[in-house]
C-alpha cells in the first residue's frame, strides 16, 4: 500500500469510500444529531479531532505491539487511547463552551463507542499506511464524516416544515433519506481508486 | 430493567425483552453499523449475530459478577476493557474456525467492541442484576439482534443476488437488483423494514383506540 499518494487516501475517505454513506461507519451519531445544523458542525469538528488524536496514537502503539510481539493487545489498547482522547474532548468543550456541551449531550461520551473513530485506527492498521497516509485517511476520513453529518442535517431541517405521513417518521425517514444519499455518493465510486 | 416497587420479570420475559419489546434492531435502532454493512449475505449476517451474541454474554456476565467490586468512576472503562478483550478472542475464533467468513466480515468483527448494544447492556442492564438475569436478558437481546440482522441479510441477499444461503432461488432469467447488495441498499432495507414496524403498531395502535372507544359509547 506505499505507492498510494495521500492526497488519493485523502480523496477517498472523504467521498469515493464515505466512511458514513459507504462503509457504514459511525451511524449512532450521524442519525442522532443530525436533527440540527447547529450541533452538527461541532459534532463533525469533535469526531475528526478525536480520529486525528486517535490515528497518531494508533500509529505509536501499532509500532509498539509489533515490536513486543503482543499484537493480541492491539485491540484492547486502541480502545483505551481512544476513551482517554475522548474525555479529554469532553473536559475541553465542558470548560470553554458549556453550551455546546449540553446540546452535544450524550453524544459526546459516546464518540468512544463511534465505530467510525475505531475504523480509522483499524484501517490503517489493516492496510499498513504509513504515517503520512494515515494522517490523510484520518483527516479525510473525519471531513468525510463531517460532510455527511453535515449534508444530513440541512435535509432533515427541510422536512421539517415538509407533510409526511405518520408512519414514516423518525428513524424509518432518516435511514431512507441517507439511502438516497449514499445513492448519491455511489456516483464518485472509482474516484481516487485506493482500493 | 427491575424497577423497585415492580413485579421483576420472570426469567421468559426477561428473554423475550431483546426479541420484541426491546429489539436492539427494529425498536431500539442500535448498533446499526454493523447490521448494515455485513447484511450483504444471510450467512454472513447469522455469523455476525453469534460472534456479537458470544460477546454480549460473556461480558455482560462478567460485568454482572463484578459489579459490586468496581467504582462507580471508572465504570465504563472497566466494561469496555471487558468487551475489547472477549472481542480478542472471538477475532482470533473465527480466524481459526472459518477463513471465509473472517475476510469476508473483515474489520467489522473487530468492531463489535464498539457496538452499542453491549455497552448499554452492561451499563443499563449487567451493572444492576444478577448473573443469571443477566445473562438470560443478553442471550434474548443477542438473538434478537440476530433475527434483525438475518431478516436484513436474507431480503438485501434474495433481492441483490436471487440466491439465500447461496442457493439460487429464481430461474436463469432473474435480473438481481444490484443496488441492494450495494450501500444505499442497506439503508433502503432497515427503513422499509422500520415502516412496516411502524405501521403495524400504528394500526394496532388505532384498533385498540377504537375499541376503548367503543367501550366507552357502548
Amino acid at each position: 500500500m506505499a505507492d498510494i499518494s495521500a492526497g488519493q487516501i485523502f480523496l477517498s475517505a472523504v467521498l469515493a469510500n464515505n466512511f458514513v454513506l459507504a462503509m457504514f461507519l459511525g451511524l449512532c451519531p450521524f442519525l442522532g444529531v443530525s436533527n440540527r445544523l447547529a450541533t452538527a458542525a461541532p459534532m463533525g469538528a469533535a469526531t475528526t479531532f478525536v480520529m486525528l488524536v486517535a490515528s497518531l496514537c494508533a500509529y505509536g502503539l501499532n509500532w509498539l505491539v509489533v515490536h513486543f510481539e503482543l499484537e493480541f493487545l492491539r485491540l484492547i489498547s486502541y480502545i483505551v487511547v481512544i476513551a482517554s482522547a475522548v474525555q479529554l474532548v469532553e473536559m475541553v468543550t465542558k470548560k470553554y463552551s458549556p453550551a455546546l456541551f449540553r446540546a452535544l449531550g450524550i453524544y459526546l461520551p459516546l464518540i468512544t463507542t463511534n465505530c467510525a473513530v475505531l475504523g480509522v485506527a483499524l484501517f490503517q492498521t489493516a492496510r499498513e499506511y504509513s504515517f503520512v497516509q494515515s494522517l490523510a485517511f484520518a483527516i479525510g476520513a473525519g471531513a468525510g464524516f463531517s460532510l455527511a453529518l453535515i449534508l444530513m442535517a440541512g435535509l432533515r431541517e427541510r422536512l421539517n416544515l415538509a407533510r409526511v405521513p405518520d408512519v414514516v417518521q423518525g428513524t424509518a425517514l432518516a435511514l431512507m433519506l441517507a439511502g438516497l444519499l449514499s445513492l448519491a455518493f455511489m456516483g464518485f465510486a472509482g474516484l481516487g481508486a485506493g482500493e | 430493567m427491575a424497577i423497585p416497587g415492580q413485579q421483576p420479570l420472570s426469567h421468559l420475559e426477561e428473554f423475550m425483552e431483546g426479541i420484541w419489546k426491546q429489539n436492539p434492531v427494529f425498536v431500539m435502532v442500535l448498533g446499526m453499523c454493523p447490521v448494515l454493512a455485513v447484511s450483504v449475505s444471510a450467512v454472513n449476517a447469522l455469523s455476525m449475530g453469534v460472534a456479537t451474541t458470544f460477546v454480549l454474554l460473556c461480558s455482560t456476565l462478567l460485568v454482572s459478577l463484578i459489579r459490586n467490586v468496581v467504582p462507580k468512576e471508572v465504570r465504563i472503562a472497566t466494561y469496555i476493557v471487558i468487551i475489547a478483550t472477549f472481542v480478542t478472542v472471538v477475532d482470533y475464533l473465527i480466524a481459526a474456525i472459518s477463513l471465509a467468513v473472517y475476510e469476508a466480515l473483515g474489520a467489522f468483527i473487530q468492531l463489535i467492541v464498539v457496538n452499542c448494544i453491549i455497552l448499554g447492556r452492561a451499563e443499563a442492564h449487567a451493572s444492576k442484576n444478577p448473573p443469571l438475569r443477566t445473562a438470560v436478558n443478553a442471550l434474548g437481546m443477542g438473538a434478537g439482534f440476530t433475527i434483525g440482522l438475518f431478516a436484513l441479510g436474507s431480503v438485501r441477499e434474495i433481492l441483490g443476488a436471487g440466491k439465500l444461503f447461496g442457493v439460487a432461488l429464481f430461474g436463469p432469467d432473474f435480473q438481481p437488483w444490484v443496488v441492494m447488495v450495494l450501500p444505499p441498499g442497506g439503508f433502503f432495507v432497515l427503513g422499509a423494514w422500520l415502516l412496516l414496524f411502524n405501521w403495524l403498531k400504528n394500526r394496532a395502535a388505532g384498533s385498540a383506540g377504537k375499541l376503548a372507544e367503543g367501550g366507552a359509547h357502548g
